[in-house]
Order: C-alpha cells, then structure tokens, then sequence
C-alpha cells in the first residue's frame, strides 16, 4: 500500500470517474474537513485521499446501502443533534478500568487515567510521530477490507482521523481498557481511528462507551498474532441522537480469537461494519449485537453489516444479530460469510432475528454465503416475527404483569446475542443495564 | 433412457439411478437436426422487429408493442449483479429469427409437419402424436391404468411446430397453442393480459424477449375449467448462433387450474447460445396454476467450452384472492443460468410455492432463486431450493422475500441447502429478506454441507461403487423438490440428477 510515493495531499490529482455531480459531493464533503496534512501515517493518509476519489461516496442506489441511506453521511457539515433526557452514568463506570476519554473523537488526556499498565502500551493517534509501531498497520486492514466491497467511509476515516488510540498489547493486563466518550458540541462530527496490535499469546477486554458525537465515523484497526485474544464490548449511551458510522476490520491469526458485541439502545441512524479476515488456522471470530430502537424517543435505523472471510482450516465465525423494534424503527442485518478454496473443515453459523413489537416496524436482512470449500458446515437463519402469545399467555396466567412479562421476553430474545459476552460479571451489567432501560421505557 | 435389462439391479437401489448411472456418457440430447432453415439476417435492429413481427403475421398492435420494447431496450444496460462471470454477449451477432424451411406455410396440422422435425422429438422422447401415452418412463406404475394425456406444443428454434390435442382441450373450453397463433386469433386476450405481470420495460433480458420473441406458448383456461390434460411445451434450440427467445402466457381465470411442463434441450456446439425467455401466468380468484421446468439445455462441455446462455424472466401474478401457484424448476443444464421465477401474492389469501433443483457441475454458473411478493392478507409463501455444486461450477440462490405493511397474517418459510462435490466448486446463498408489519412471520434457514462420509460409506458398504452411492445420496437430498413434479417428471428429473454430475466424483 506504502508503495505511493509521499507527496502532500495538495499534489494528489482528483482521479474521479463518476459523474462530475459525484465527484463535487465528494469534494464538498473533503473541503469541509481538517485533513492532517504531515506526520504520523502520512503516506498512508495520502494513499487513503486517492482510493476514496478513484471510488466516490456512496450513492442511495448502491447495492450495498439498499437499506440505508448514505445521505447524512455524504453530506458535508453534520447536524446538530442536542442531547435529550437526562444524565445517565455510563455503563462499566462502577468498575475498575483504564479509562481513557475522549471528547468528540480528540482523546481528552486530562481527564483520562495515566495509560501506563502491564502488558500494554497505549498512545494516542495525535501524539504518535513518525516511526511509531503503528505507522505501519495504520490504514492497511482498513485497505485490504476494501475488496469486494467498498467502504469509502472507512477510507475516509484513514485520511481524515486525527485522534484515536494506538494499542500495543504484550501480555494480559490487569483490567479492561475503557474508552469513555463525550459530546463537546451539538453539531460535533467526530472522527476517531484506533489501531490494536495483540501481539502473541497476549490478551486485552476494550470496553467502549458514552455518548459519541452529532455525526461519528470510527474505525478499528486490530491486528491479531497467533494466539492472541481481544474481547471487545461497545454499548454506547442509550437515546443519544446522532448518526454514526463505525468500521471494525479484523485480521485474525492462528489460534486467535476476536469477540465483539455491541449493545445499542435508540439513538437515530447507526451502521456498524465489522470486517474479518481470519487468515490463520483455528482462528475464532465472533461478533453480536443487541439493539432495541423505539420510533417514539426518535426516528431509529440500526445497520449491521458483517463481513467475514475464512481463509485458514478450521475457523469458527459466529455472528449472532438480535434486534427489538417498535413505533416505526428499522432495522437492517447484512452478514457474509465467505469461505475461501481451502479453508477446510470452517464452522460458519449466522443468525439475524427481529421482533417486531408493532405494525409500523421493519426488519430488512440479506444474509449471505458465499463458499468455496466443500468439507465446511455453514448455515444462516434469519427470522421475523411479532411476540409470542402463547408465551405471553403463559406468563400472564402465572401472574405476570403484561408489562413485566413483555420485558421477559424480549430479554429473553435478547440473551443469545448477550451470550457471545464471554465475561459473566460484564455481561450480567448490561443485562440489568436492559432491564433498566426496558421497565423505565415500558413496552406497551 | 437406454434399456438396461442386462443391469444388476440390488435390492434397496432405485432402478433408475443405476440406470442413471450407467447412463453417465454424456449429454444426451447433444445431437443436431440436419435440416434447411431460414434466417434473418444476423444482429438486432428495428428492422428485425419489423421482420419478425411480419414472419408471425402479427397486427400492427403487436409490431408497434415490439418496437417499443426495441427502443426501451436500446436505452438500457445488461445487468451485472448476478454472480455469473460470461464474456461480453455480442448482441448483432445472433441470429434473431431461425425458421425451418418447410415451415415457411404453417401446416394444417402436425400430419404435414416435416418428418425430419417430427423425428427430432421422437428422438428426444416428446409425443407429438395424440397417442395415449403411460408416463413415459418405466415405474411409473401408480399412473392411472389408461394412461395420461398431455398436450404438447412443440417449439423449434423460432417457430412452433404445432399443439396436439387441441380439438380435445376446444371442448373444454381451453385454448392451447403457440403465442403466434394466439396473437392473431385471440388478440382480445392476448392484448388484455400480454405484459401485464413481465412489461416490457422490466429488465434487460425481458425487453429485448418483448422486441424479438418469435414464438412460446398461449394457454387460457376459462372459469371454472380444470383443465382435462397436463399441457407442455417443448422447446428445442437446433440452429447455431441463434438465440431462442420465447414467450409464455398462461391465464387460469377464476376457479381454473393447469398443470403445465417444459422442458428443453439443444445440441452440443462449441459456440455459447443465447436463450432470453419470458413466462407470463396470471391467475385469478381460486385459480391455480402448476409450473413445472426440466431446464436442460446444453451446459457445455468438460471444459466449458459452448453451452446455452439463459436469462429467463419467469413470473406469476396472483391477481385476486386465493390465487395459487406453484413453481417447481429442476435446473440442470445451461453454461449460464439467471433465472428467478416469482410471485406477486397480490389477493387476499393467495399462496406462492417454489422447489427447485439447481446443479451445476464442470463450469456451469448458475444465479436462480425466486422472489415472493407479499401484498395481500394472509398470503402465504414456501420456498425449498437445493442448489448441487461439482466440478469448478457456481451455483448462487438468490431470493427475496417482501412483506408490504398491508400484507398482514403473512407467512413465508424459506429452506436452502447447498451441496458441494469437490473442492474446487462454489456454493452461495444470497437472500433478500424484508418485513415490514409485524403480523406475519418469516423464516430462513440455509445450509451448506458437502456429501455425507457416512452415508457415503453405508451405500459403499452394500455394494454400490462411488457414483452410484454419490447419486442416491444427491436423490434423497433433493427429495422434497423431485416429490413436488408431476410424477413422469419427478423420473426423468431424477435420472437427469444423477446424469448432471457425472465425472463429478473421484
């Protein structure tokens, strides 16, 4: 990728092949951002600038935004969207964690935890010179996770980022990294990109959570070496308004394993993409989601769109996608699971629920195989439906009251994607955290 | 089928597979009619409509419906989602019209068709006389004692040959016969229903059928009729370069019902053929139409050289409540395949089935699946794909399934497995699933295996050699679809199954 020679960004020629209209929304969008110009990653930021003019922004009629609208990204400033309701502490605060803050994408060190800890080596994107570890991983997972599909927002994101963390893990740290986000501004438009090395045999838990900007685009970059392990956990604020973006590419080696679950709760228009590459022999892959989206705290579009690429023996990728919706919120599941020539003996399993509380909800989904190895065991299911009223009968006629019952089931819809939280006492959190929010917002 | 009196049939196999088996030659139909045949000159142009419409002595209605069509399709581009990777089609170098000389009058009736056409389909084994014919095949013993009827409309390259047991179906008030002829004699009909579920406007492949179609089938069967005999047409690609594009309409009006069959082949060539078809069915309150496809046309050969490029257009449109249709394909054939029959469940209470069978082996690709609309209440939809890979083959289902917000109580069960023989061939799933109300319930399940070691052991253990155990394994995985054919179908499509995938082992 660092092959290009580097040249400031100013010398880089638009290269655009689309229609010119394409091409101005682009740079309009380019114009309105603070693009770093020298330093960390330069050439790779340089390189990142030509990959996202040669392929554009996406348009509403692309394939791969059918179900979303890639509008409130395209466009140049982001919206303000002010805050509603009142404080809520966020979730992993009572724990012991290294907690590392960030206000609107920009790592905020003074009211962060001294990042100094065991078997981990921490930095921010903006402190990092040139020369720094990074500097060689920064951008190339993000690149390689551009075929077949393109994501020119993560593209975006590694010419545009000026902020995130640089993560070097080197043995088993006593505790979790936290990243604690907070919105500075109504009309912030953050941008945030971490990069994550684990090296061999070594393990870390990432916690992220708070309340992101307006408008956010973040990307992870995490590189794992044989046997490495990297639970991650991102459960945002509940009800925030904002629209958000978030890339997760993944490169998994021998015997590695990567966990992710992601919990959202309301908050406007959300895609997450996770992108895994699972190179290595007996690499793991896991990623999950709980989402509950209530038209009637704000419009609700929750995207999940996954990724994953088998290309050594025996790999096991699961992706478990659940998603309560009700008073007119949408939600969308785009999973993948492509199995290379040779990636023998691969256990791909996928499933996307939705229960629908009310007549105005939707669910699109697309699950997709794509496979090229005959001795694998794959399988997707994808249903949708409404609650169950014989459970709920049953409930009820054991004195269960209905709103009491209604919140029994769906977090019991929800325990299976809560599952893939390998961590018992985190998992147990969020599960309160759920039933909180569902007896504080009543379902019916 | 070769006879295989001589074949050690044990107990417990299907006769049939181990006549499959020792079938696996070749591609049977391979062969080529030598005959003299008339042609437009090559390539596609206003011009060609014109002639094609005037070949088939169509109204100027028609012509004109065509040329819209032409000029629609001119504007567009060919569509390149499907997981198929084919070279660029040359669209001017196809020959647009093939008729056979002695076709040039239609004659009065299949008596005066040319012998050598009407031994083409002897050959292929399609009975083209009105004779009482007992299924076909051998087995099929629970078919009634007297024997089955069905009527067959014979479609060679860009003509119909003719439709027997027309008198017969007349008394019962149903019209069979060739699109062409329907153009000219039922035009109230035809002009009522023509483009109503496939317009002319709606896709690459279905434009350029509407500019240039040549000829397919007609079939109306008034209120109340069910229809006395099983209908079929038989098409038949003997020309080289010449790409056949047919059209079907089928109108079960209320309270009908037909079953209706096609099948399909074409000779060996070393150059790819072009097939756009589009199938019309419209049926109306309590109609029911049966769809039954055994798709084999040439795939080419072990290398992939030659082979029918098809992109058919296939689409049932249950008009009013309680309409019901049911699509069974067995794919086996073709180099390339794109091709997914659907259905509009616009009335109350309509049902949409497809089963289907989809093998590719040496270098076929295959992208075919079905679409489900659900508009009305309480419709209902079932989808059974089995997709068979061998070989370097791709073999893509590709689905959507809808439910409108008005389309309440709806329901939707959705199963699609997939079968790999080898390590060098492809198996993918690609549905599109979209609820938008909360009443209905839809399911999906898709899986991907390869042939079973220990079922492949068991039928070692009894005996069998390794084809032999491959094909009854692929025969039981496919079950719920083959059960879904008319039952002289279900046989051949059986055979064909274990034809598909020879050399696919070892």
């Amino acid at each position: 990728m660092s092959d290009l020679a580097v040249k400031p960004i100013d010398e880089v020629t638009p290269q655009v092949s689309g229609p010119p209209k394409a091409a101005d929304a682009l740079e309009a969008r380019l114009a309105a951002l603070d693009l770093p110009r020298d330093g960390f990653a330069v050439a790779a930021r340089v390189d990142a600038l030509a990959r996202l003019r040669a392929m554009g922004l996406p348009a509403p009629r692309d394939e791969y935004w059918r179900y979303t609208d890639p509008r409130p990204f395209n466009a140049p400033e982001a919206q303000a969207l002010p805050i509603v309701g009142g404080p809520e502490s966020p979730l992993f605060a009572a724990r012991d964690t290294l907690t590392l803050v960030f206000v609107d994408g920009v790592f905020d060190a003074a009211a962060s935890d001294d990042p100094a800890l065991d078997g981990v080596e921490i930095t921010s994107l903006a402190d990092a010179g040139a020369g720094h570890w990074a500097e060689d991983l920064y951008g190339t997972l993000e690149a390689a996770g551009q075929s077949p599909v393109r994501r020119p927002f993560a593209v975006l994101n590694t010419a545009a980022a000026r902020d995130g963390l640089l993560i070097r893990v080197t043995g088993t740290p006593s505790k979790p990294v936290h990243v604690l986000h907070r919105r500075g501004t109504d009309a912030a438009d953050a941008v945030w990109h971490h990069v994550i090395r684990v090296e061999a045999g070594a393990e870390l838990t990432l916690l992220e959570s708070g309340t992101i900007g307006a408008r956010s685009n973040g990307v992870i970059e995490a590189d794992l070496a044989p046997g490495a392990k990297l639970h991650h956990i991102a459960a945002k604020r509940a009800n925030d308004p904002k629209v958000g973006l978030s890339h997760l590419f993944a490169r998994v080696l021998d015997e590695a394993s990567l966990k992710s679950f992601t919990l959202a709760v309301n908050g406007r228009q959300m895609r997450h993409e996770a992108v895994i590459d699972m190179v290595g022999d007996d690499a793991v892959a896991h990623v999950a989601a709980a989402v509950m989206g209530d038209g009637h705290v704000g419009p609700f579009h929750h995207d999940d769109t996954v990724f994953i690429t088998h290309a050594g023996l025996r790999g096991e990728s699961r992706q478990v996608f659940k998603k309560v919706l009700r008073n007119g919120a949408t939600g969308v599941f785009q999973g993948k699971i492509l199995v290379k020539q040779g990636a023998q003996k691969t256990d791909g399993y996928q499933i996307s629920q939705a229960l629908l509380l009310d007549e105005a909800s939707q669910f699109l989904a697309k699950p997709e195989l794509e496979i090229y190895a005959d001795d694998v065991k794959c399988s997707h299911g994808s249903t949708t439906g409404a609650i169950d009223d014989e459970a709920l009968f049953y409930l009820r006629s054991r004195g269960v009251p209905r709103d009491r019952a209604i919140v029994f089931l769906v977090l019991s819809f929800l325990a299976d994607a809560l599952a893939e939280v390998e961590d018992e006492s985190l998992r147990d959190e969020i599960n309160e955290r759920l039933d909180a929010w569902l007896t504080d917002q009543p379902l019916n | 089928m070769t006879e295989a009196t001589d074949l050690d049939v044990r107990e417990g196999v299907d006769r049939e597979t181990v006549e499959a088996v020792q079938n696996m030659g070749s591609y049977k139909y391979g062969w080529n009619t030598e005959i003299e045949m008339d042609y437009a000159p090559k390539g596609v142009n206003e011009d060609i409509v014109r002639l094609i419409s005037a070949k088939n002595k169509e109204p100027e209605w028609m012509t004109e419906w065509r040329l819209e069509a032409y000029r629609r399709w001119v504007t567009m581009t060919e569509p390149k989602w499907a997981m198929l990777n084919y070279p660029v089609i040359d669209y001017q170098d196809q020959y647009y019209y093939a008729r056979p000389k002695s076709m040039e009058e239609k004659p009065k009736s299949l008596d005066e068709v040319d012998p050598k056409l009407l031994a083409t389909y002897d050959k292929l084994g399609i009975p083209l006389r009105e004779q009482m014919i007992l299924a076909g095949v051998e087995g099929a013993e629970n078919a009634p004692a007297e024997g089955r009827k069905v009527a067959v409309d014979a479609v060679f390259d860009s003509v119909s040959l003719g439709t027997t047991f027309q008198d017969e179906l007349a008394k019962a008030g149903v019209i069979f016969c060739s699109i062409s002829e329907a153009i000219r004699e039922h035009p109230e009909l035809v002009k009522k229903y023509l483009g109503t579920v496939v317009p002319q406007s709606d896709n690459y492949f279905a434009t350029l059928n509407s500019a240039v179609f040549s000829d397919g089938s007609f079939v109306y069967i008034p209120p109340g009729v069910k229809c006395p005999m099983e209908l079929s047409t038989y098409f038949r690609i003997n020309a080289e370069n010449t790409g056949q594009f047919e059209r079907t309409l089928i109108i079960a009006d209320k309270g009908a019902s037909v079953s209706y069959l096609e099948g399909c082949t074409a000779p060996k060539r070393d150059t790819t053929q072009l097939h756009a078809a589009v199938v019309e069915l419209v049926i109306l309150e309590d109609a029911e139409i049966k769809y039954s496809t055994v798709q084999n046309w040439f795939p080419g050969d072990e290398n992939g050289k030659g082979g029918i490029y098809n992109f058919v257009t296939k689409r049932a449109d249950c008009r009013e409540a309680r309409a019901k249709v049911m699509w069974t394909q067995v794919e086996t054939g073709s180099a390339i395949t794109w091709k997914y029959p659907s259905c509009i469940l616009r009335g109350d209470e309509s049902q949409g089935e497809f089963y289907s069978i989809a093998i590719a082996n040496n270098w076929q690709q295959a992208d075919t699946g079905t679409k489900m609309v659900h508009l009305g209440k309480n419709t209902r939809s079932r989808i059974v794909s089995k997709g068979i890979s061998a070989g370097q083959a791709q073999n893509t289902y590709r689905g959507l399934v809808s439910m409108h917000p008005r389309a309440t109580n709806s329901r939707n069960y959705t199963q699609c497995d997939s079968l790999l023989i080898g390590d060098k061939c492809g198996a993918h799933t690609v549905p599109y699933i979209e609820v938008k109300n909360n009443s209905s319930r839809v399911e999906h399940e898709a899986t991907t295996s390869k042939v079973d070691d220990d079922q492949l052991f068991y039928c070692r253990s009894r005996g069998m050699d390794e084809e032999e155990a491959v094909a009854l394994v692929v025969n039981g995985f496919c079950r719920e679809v083959l059960q879904a054919l008319p039952m002289e179908f279900a046989m051949e499509a059986q055979a064909l199954v274990a034809i598909s995938l020879e050399g696919s082992v070892g």
